[in-house]
């Protein structure tokens, strides 16, 4: 479980996250939603310590995040994983070295098991015979896959992703949504999804909160999004023509 | 100001270089990777450059000596003493400035416009110390064997020259790199050139490791890296000669 209280954020002197209060639940998937700079990317960038935040608290299973050295942060992320924008893949390490890396730094495992481990990772993604590969040499969804399978190799407690479904077509991006849901519940990981994309919303949102210019404007399950009566909310969901056509139907 | 706060965010930075590396085996093998990629990849360069130095130093000391009373075993000990004391250690430390200096700011930016910056952060590894040090400790090894390789090849290139071009014997040549030879020189020179290792790594890599942007930030990262190094090697070499020279 994370926790955040009262978290504020400025950028020369410019508040982009206003006094956000969430609890965001363990074993779930939590999906961030909201306008481009509307304030997510910073809120989940605050979350994990990227961003220095000016007053609130964050708490990582009651573990103060704020308060800690940064040698204690440095310890607390080996227990988070990341899937960033763009991948975020060493460019110069293939594959299978890319997701063994965070075993290489931190484990004391032997290059069988660090094999093994990677295999069972690339398994996890669906991906098979792409150890030796460049990240280059990747089309953008397997690129994603990779991503997963180097933010899970360590058995995260916490899983962050921004933005997973950027760039990659509708169908791609269902295949990551529901992988990233399918970890989250088998690993029982707290998974804070960061994303614009309504289709994500409906298929994996099990707790969605609605950031509207730095404000946390709603906060939900998927379920009840179409129903909400806040106008912010409404205008994000219903803004193609498409959805505005399907709630004339409903 | 804005230099003030600049030299404080280098400093705060290089606090987190030379900090205690998670695991000294993959540091080990960083660095010895950066001193391929930084080093043996620069000898060549360093050849080239030392030889046509030292040709043309000797070139021109002759064409300037008209005068029949100064002896022409000069002409070689004049070679030999501008490669060791200036050319082979800040001629060559600038030239790496631009050919090492522009590949790490453009390297370390890179990696932080794509985030994998970010995504070793968030692994829980201290970003800049991985990614700096071993490149400062690679070419604090290696530069000096450039140096060295650049006084031998520099004042072979005279050797070459005045052969060549018949502008001196080969016997006056060598008994003038032989002449009155201070090996406190090479010592000034090594000192000088891992002081400029030191700058030609720290401050590229300090310009791509804060850069904000595109490709295009990226590109003037790597330009106020190198300009940046190239002015303060000039500087460190006043101050170095001041100290161990006067």
């Amino acid at each position: 479980m994370i926790k955040i209280e009262h978290l504020n954020k400025k950028f020369y002197d410019v508040p982009v996250l206003k006094d956000i209060s969430i609890t965001f639940q363990e074993g779930k998937t939590n999906l961030v939603i909201g306008k481009s700079g509307s304030g997510k990317t910073v809120l989940v960038k605050s979350i994990i310590g990227l961003h220095k935040i000016d007053s609130g608290n964050i708490l990582f299973h009651d573990r103060d995040f704020v308060s800690m050295s940064v040698r204690q942060k440095q310890e607390l992320r080996r227990e988070m994983g990341m899937l960033f924008q763009g991948g975020a893949l060493f460019d110069s390490l293939t594959v299978e070295e890319n997701i063994k890396f965070p075993l290489e730094m931190f484990t004391k495992m032997s290059t069988k098991e660090k094999r093994k481990r990677v295999d069972f990772c690339l398994q996890r993604v669906n991906l098979h015979d792409v150890n030796n590969l460049y990240p280059a040499e990747l089309s953008g969804g397997m690129q994603k896959r990779v991503a997963i399978a180097r933010a899970i190799v360590q058995n995260p407690k916490y899983l962050f992703c921004d933005e997973p479904n950027s760039g990659l077509d509708p169908i791609t991006a269902i295949v990551i949504d529901n992988l990233i849901s399918d970890i989250t519940h088998e690993f029982n990981i707290t998974t804070i999804v960061n994303t614009h994309d309504m289709n994500s919303v409906m298929e994996i949102g099990e707790k969605v909160v609605f950031i509207h210019e730095g404000e946390k404007s709603w906060e939900g399950t998927k379920d009840d999004v179409l129903s909400s009566d806040d106008k912010y909310l409404n205008d994000f969901v219903f803004a193609s023509n498409l959805a505005k056509r399907i709630k004339e139907k409903m | 100001m804005k230099i003030i706060e600049q030299i404080g965010k280098y400093f705060v930075l290089m606090n987190r270089v030379f900090s205690k590396p998670e695991k000294n085996r993959i540091y080990y093998k960083q660095v010895l990777i950066e001193i391929e990629s930084l080093g043996i990849n620069s000898i060549g360069i360093v050849i080239i450059i030392s030889i046509f130095m030292g040709a043309v130093i000797t070139l021109q000391t002759r064409y300037n000596l008209e005068n029949p009373l100064i002896p022409l075993y000069l002409i070689g000990l004049t070679a030999r003493d501008s490669m060791l004391l200036e050319f082979s250690s800040t001629i060559v430390g600038l030239i790496l400035a631009g050919k090492v200096g522009s590949n790490i700011a453009s390297e370390i930016g890179h990696m932080r416009i794509t985030e994998q910056i970010d995504a070793l952060e968030i692994m829980g590894v201290n970003s800049a110390c991985y990614l700096i040090l071993p490149k400062i400790i690679a070419t604090v090894i290696f530069n000096p064997i450039l140096t060295l390789i650049s006084m031998f090849v520099g004042v072979f290139g005279g050797w070459a020259a005045s052969v060549i071009t018949g502008a001196l014997t080969s016997t006056d040549y060598i008994y003038g790199i032989q002449y009155w030879f201070v090996p406190f020189y090479i010592t000034y020179s090594l000192v000088k050139t891992v002081v400029f290792a030191i700058i030609i790594t720290s401050v590229p890599a300090f310009f791509g490791y804060y850069v904000k942007g595109g490709a295009l930030e990226v590109g003037h990262s790597s330009t106020k890296g190198v300009v940046t190094s190239s002015v303060l090697i000039l500087l460190f070499n006043v101050i170095l000669t001041q100290l161990m020279l006067a």
